[in-house]
């Protein structure tokens, strides 16, 4: 069970947890919701629960929940410039279809 | 995949859900529901798997069967069993043909027709609704969720009456309507689009009850209906009915009951099915009399019988192919919808006149509502990309226009505009100082009002007072992407408008509609029996006033005492029921009771009449 990221990544989540001013580290969540059944959540965490598991990576701490950690085992986090876009982006070798929004995804 | 920005901790933005929409295929023989799911087309079938519903409803004292199990009660229980209503749709019974002998309870209602069953009289939509919430809660439940709307298809051929029937069954039923679309246009996005096609295609589209051919043309993802042509009376129950006809004659029955109508169409149905995979196919049964039979009916004798029927619907084939300005040759695919098409003699007919192999790679009978779904998903907004790029140009099947002096129809849109569409003619005044006109919007190809169809009519007051000729007013027609009418009249000068939004000729108004929405069918049913009980009381005073008038005349002189005292007991009888009451059985044979004894007494009266009007009067005078 591991989930990596980027250097891109990790730079952009120090920058905005210096800017933010407090917080532990970033949670990566998977909701039930969505066209395609299930979609990604991205927040900062305040508080680290009793049952999360800790990735250290580039300096950064991200902490998933047990059951999102079914979903997204083996994936990347990358933080990209698509146009004059950008963003994280979840490279999840779990899944099998995407909804063409883009935010929702099934396995 | 989008790109994600964090969010402070339970901020997450959900993503947006997707929207359930189905394509609905509301046929008059069975009815299908299909949705897009994950990007495919699929038929949603029933628990047990099957994909058609029979659009048959069955009305219980307790109960509503809708499809297969209301099939099967087709033979006990003919006349509560409600098949084909498509038929009926936005109809009066005149424009029924062979009413009689069909075995229900026909109402001849204002508007449209209505049918009386042990559930009350209800009208087509009514039992169209029955049919379409069944689909629903087969979609809800394969969806998992309410439906957010549903793209419903109706035959091109339909006119305004019949499509606003449709919609107002589709709001009984509790579905939001996104869309009506024409049938042969649905099956050109289940084909055109899932294959890339370009070129001119036909769509030979021959149901249970209807025939529809439309000439499109596909072009870079856009396609356009080039022409619309159809026969509304025309359909795979025709066959049935020729087999029917066959059985009747070779069994040498003058009559059957409607009990065995329906077996015989029953066993008709299941013979033509066999017949499209087989050269013979056997039809048993039993008649009411105990006698059973078993006859042999060969393909060849099948295509004898209905050879007219396949060629009636070359008649309009050819029309559309002029209308498009296309020749039979020019047309690059014929694509096939509709279960009639499976019978190898329409195949064969439609080969012959096209030249070339029809397509048939989707299943006839689902290729509408497949189309039909992959629409609703577009409108719903679900397509993403590509897809919900491509645009859908529709025609209006008839023209529209507005009565002017003498009784003629003046066209405004012509039949095969593309629509949406809005257009505008100036009219004026035909006698000075004319201050109104009335506008009466009428559909139809013919010259004459008396031969189109009457969709509304409205009144522009207030024209200043002018001599005739002088006023200008613009009568603007438009139609929406639903194929709806509206229509709005304005004097130029005075700036006086007038408008209205063509409703079903039939009469129910929005409010109607609400009403019958909120308190489901009792209270419609109470309405229809007030309406017959308060028709029957002005027939009955009129006839209790006639009664009383011609016995004050001349009952003493043309009556026995006897034949006097009958005909007052009868009327005196009539005259109570009236007042007591609103029991309209009772009311109903008090009227016949008094019909009844005054024939003769009208008879006396007529030749009274005559006599009167002769005597004094040479026959010499009489002849010149």
């Amino acid at each position: 069970m591991t989930i990596t990221i980027s250097e891109a990544a990790a730079r952009h989540i120090r920058k905005s947890l210096d800017k933010r001013g407090q917080g532990v580290g970033l949670r990566l969540a998977v909701k039930t919701s969505g066209c395609s059944g299930l979609a990604y959540a991205l927040e900062f965490a305040d508080v680290t629960e009793a049952d999360d598991r800790l990735f250290e990576s580039h300096g950064v701490t991200v902490l998933v929940d047990p059951k999102s950690l079914a979903f997204l085992d083996g994936t990347e986090l990358d933080f990209v410039r698509e146009g004059l876009n950008e963003g994280f982006k979840f490279n999840n070798p779990n899944v099998k279809s995407a909804c063409g929004c883009g935010e929702s995804f099934g396995v | 995949m989008a790109l994600l920005q964090i969010a402070e901790p339970g901020r997450s933005a959900a993503p947006h859900q997707h929207r359930l929409a189905v394509g609905i295929d509301l046929g008059t023989t069975n009815s299908l529901v299909a949705t897009v799911s994950s990007g495919i087309a699929r038929v949603l079938g029933d628990a047990d798997g099957r994909m058609l519903l029979p659009s048959v409803v069955r009305y219980r004292d307790d109960a509503v069967d809708v499809g297969h199990s209301a099939q099967a009660a087709q033979v006990e229980d003919p006349r509560n069993t409600i098949v084909s209503v498509k038929r009926f749709m936005g109809r009066a019974l005149a424009d029924i043909e062979g009413a009689s002998t069909l075995p229900y309870a026909l109402l001849d209602t204002p508007g449209m027709l209505s049918l009386d069953t042990c559930r009350g009289v209800l009208s087509p939509v009514e039992v169209s609704a029955d049919i379409l919430r069944t689909l629903r809660s087969r979609a809800e439940g394969a969806l998992g969720g309410e439906l957010v709307g549903a793209v419903i298809t109706v035959p091109a051929y339909f006119d305004d009456a019949q499509r606003q029937a449709t919609k107002d069954a589709a709001r009984l039923a509790g579905i939001n309507v996104l869309r009506l679309l024409n049938e042969p246009t649905a099956a050109a996005i289940a084909y055109g689009l899932d294959n890339a096609a370009q070129g001119v295609f036909a769509i030979y589209d021959l149901g249970g009850g209807t025939f529809d051919i439309s000439i499109l043309k596909l072009s870079q993802g856009m396609f356009e209906v080039l022409s619309t042509a159809g026969d509304a009376s025309l359909g795979g129950d025709d066959f049935d009915h020729r087999i029917a006809d066959w059985l009747r004659a070779n069994l040498a029955l003058a009559a059957t009951s409607p009990g065995e109508t329906r077996m015989m169409l029953a066993r008709a149905r299941a013979a033509k099915e066999a017949l499209s995979s087989a050269p013979a196919a056997t039809l048993t049964g039993e008649l009411d009399d105990g006698r059973t039979f078993a006859l042999e009916l060969t393909r060849d004798t099948f295509e004898s019988i209905t050879a007219d029927l396949v060629t009636r619907s070359m008649t309009p084939v050819r029309r559309a192919l002029r209308d498009a300005g296309v020749a039979a040759d020019e047309v690059d695919g014929v694509v096939m919808v509709g279960g009639s098409t499976r019978m190898p003699q329409v195949r064969d007919a439609v080969r012959r006149l096209f030249q070339r192999e029809p397509l048939t790679d989707l299943d006839p009978d689902e290729v509408v509502a497949l189309g039909a779904a992959m629409q609703a998903n577009v409108l719903a907004g679900n397509a993403a990309g590509g897809d919900a790029d491509w645009l859908l140009l529709d025609v209006c099947p008839l023209s529209l226009g507005l009565e002017t002096m003498g009784g003629l129809v003046e066209k405004i849109i012509p039949r095969n505009t593309t629509i949406p569409a809005a257009r505008a003619q100036e009219f004026t005044t035909c006698k000075d100082g004319q201050t109104a006109m009335a506008v009466h919007v009428l559909q139809g190809e013919r010259e004459l009002v008396a031969d189109c169809r009457s969709l509304a009519r409205f009144e522009l007051r207030g024209i200043p007072p002018m001599v005739a000729g002088a006023p200008r007013i613009r009568v603007t027609f438009q139609i929406d992407a639903d194929g709806m009418l509206s229509v709005s009249a304005r004097e130029q000068t005075s700036g006086t408008a007038a408008h209205i939004e063509v409703k079903p000729s039939y009469g129910l108004s929005d409010n109607q509609i609400a009403d019958m929405l909120n308190d489901a069918s009792d209270k419609a049913d109470a309405d229809m029996a007030l309406r017959m009980l308060r028709e029957a009381q002005v027939d009955a005073r009129r006839l209790v006033d006639a009664t009383e008038a011609a016995l004050a005349q001349d009952g003493h002189d043309l009556l026995s005492k006897e034949e006097f005292n009958d005909i007052q007991t009868a009327m005196f009888a009539l005259s109570e029921e009236l007042e007591s009451g609103d029991d309209l059985p009772r009311l109903k044979r008090a009227t016949e009771a008094l019909n009844t004894a005054t024939t003769h007494f009208a008879g006396l009266r007529m030749d009274a009449g005559i006599r009167r009007a002769l005597s004094g009067t040479r026959i010499s005078e009489l002849q010149a």
